[in-house]
């Protein structure tokens, strides 16, 4: 008896396997390499000058709209995944209802657009 | 023989060591080709002084690379600034789990495999992220926040440009999509297919964040990005995981679109697999050695106003084409 999961046996196997050599090329360079910090030697890069402030200060919003945009079409993205996998025995009416999903989201789409979310500099 | 493939644990362990080891070997020495290719581009000779041609010259970089001083900068997030390179290369070497480089040569055959190859190529943004976020550096924090805005925004024309073989096929298995190649011709050779393959490939040179699209490290601007603070094996794996991760996109260019292991004259499958992906690695680096910079707001508007249309659009001429078919 095959269980449904036995295919990713392999899956989990490559993703030990690849998070082992990821840690072990660390491991091995902190044991060969030397260990001699300073404070300049740890000092953060800016310019040649000294640091002005934390770098972590607020950020511009424009990003979080990419991000906001970015879940909606991902969404839709993955919802088409499914249909186009069983398109073939759907025919022509899931044809239709994936059109029509799409054309809002192309309406979504015109609306950012013309809001001026997707101009970056403005 | 069969023992082992019949056996997922023994397949997973004998395939997963074999690809883990293949790739980090194909990645010292892609960076070497990389470099000689570059020379020749630009009237130079590359690296020839350590071993015939330069060939040792990657392992040279990778022992001095190990022997150099890890810094971790001050005020830094430790914890998240060590973490960072392992997760880059960890995701990148994962993604090749679902590519067939031959009927047999398949760590694992998914029935999702495209999901979980786009999936698992996409999570590279979110590294890089941590590693500007953990820098406490301003450049890095601003490289890492691109990265992320450029990462996700391409994912969407990708996913979809991805799409296009997966509705002529009708599976998500890439290999399920390779077959279906091997039997009703590559899917490069449609129209629809073609302009899917470039757009995948567009897409893909983004999310892999490679020249024209490296705004996230823009030299001129914000020094290296997010691998600013780093050095030593901290930098190093960075840019190994890029390389890894532009032939596995390689990879999974050639499976989708250019009949994955499929070929003439009695060759080898595997040898057509590893010709495909090495000449779209070679379009990759001439693309970089080639072009120049976008700008960050011209990075976007391609994505949103042109990309992420016409993939749709795409997507909806593949729809048509299945049904016509029939």
């Amino acid at each position: 008896m095959e269980s449904p999961l036995t295919p990713y046996v392999p899956v989990a196997i490559v993703l030990f396997l690849a998070g082992a050599m990821a840690a072990a090329i660390p491991f091995i360079a902190g044991l060969l390499g030397p260990r001699s910090p300073s404070a300049v030697k740890s000092e953060i890069f800016e310019g040649g000058n000294p640091p002005i402030g934390s770098a972590r200060q607020r950020f511009a919003v424009k990003f979080y709209v990419v991000a906001l945009l970015f879940i909606v079409f991902d969404v839709e993205a993955v919802f088409l995944y499914p249909w186009a996998v069983n398109f073939q025995q759907l025919g022509w009416f899931g044809y239709a209802t994936m059109a029509v999903f799409a054309a809002t989201l192309v309406v979504a789409l015109v609306y950012v657009w013309k809001k001026g979310a997707l101009s970056w500099e403005s | 023989m069969t023992f082992v493939l019949s056996n997922p644990w023994l397949h997973g362990l004998v395939f997963g060591a074999v690809l883990v080891s293949v790739l980090m070997a194909l990645v010292a020495f892609i960076t070497w080709f990389e470099r000689k290719l570059a020379g020749r581009i630009q009237s130079r000779l590359g690296p020839t002084m350590v071993g015939p041609f330069g060939l040792l010259q990657p392992i040279a970089d990778a022992v001095k690379a190990m022997q150099k001083d890890f810094i971790v900068p001050k005020d830094a997030d430790r914890f998240l600034f060590w973490l960072a390179p392992p997760l880059t290369i960890a995701f990148a070497l994962a993604t090749a789990a679902v590519i067939p480089f031959s009927k047999d040569v398949l760590a694992a055959n998914l029935d999702v495999g495209v999901l979980y190859a786009l999936a698992f190529s996409g999570l590279l943004a979110f590294p890089t992220w941590v590693a500007g976020w953990a820098s406490n550096n301003k450049y890095a924090l601003l490289g890492g926040m691109r990265m992320v805005a450029q990462g996700i925004s391409y994912e969407i024309p990708m996913v979809m440009a991805a799409l296009v073989p997966v509705t002529l096929a009708g599976t998500l298995s890439m290999q399920g999509i390779v077959e279906y190649q091997v039997a009703s011709g590559w899917i490069i050779a449609t129209p629809v297919g073609a302009a899917a393959g470039l757009l995948f490939l567009t897409t893909a040179l983004a999310e892999g964040n490679r020249i024209p699209f490296d705004i996230p490290e823009a030299e001129s601007e914000l020094v290296a990005g997010p691998t600013t603070e780093y050095n030593a094996i901290g930098w190093s794996i960075f840019a190994a995981s890029e390389y890894a991760h532009s032939v596995i996109t390689a990879a999974i260019v050639s499976a989708l679109f250019l009949g994955g292991w499929d070929g003439w004259w009695n060759l080898p499958p595997l040898l057509w697999m590893v010709a495909k992906t090495g000449f779209v690695f070679l379009i990759v680096t001439w693309v970089r050695w080639s072009l120049l910079r976008f700008r960050s707001d011209q990075l976007m508007a391609l994505c949103w106003k042109y990309l992420v249309p016409g993939a749709l659009l795409l997507v909806l001429i593949a729809g048509i084409q299945v049904s016509v078919r029939g």
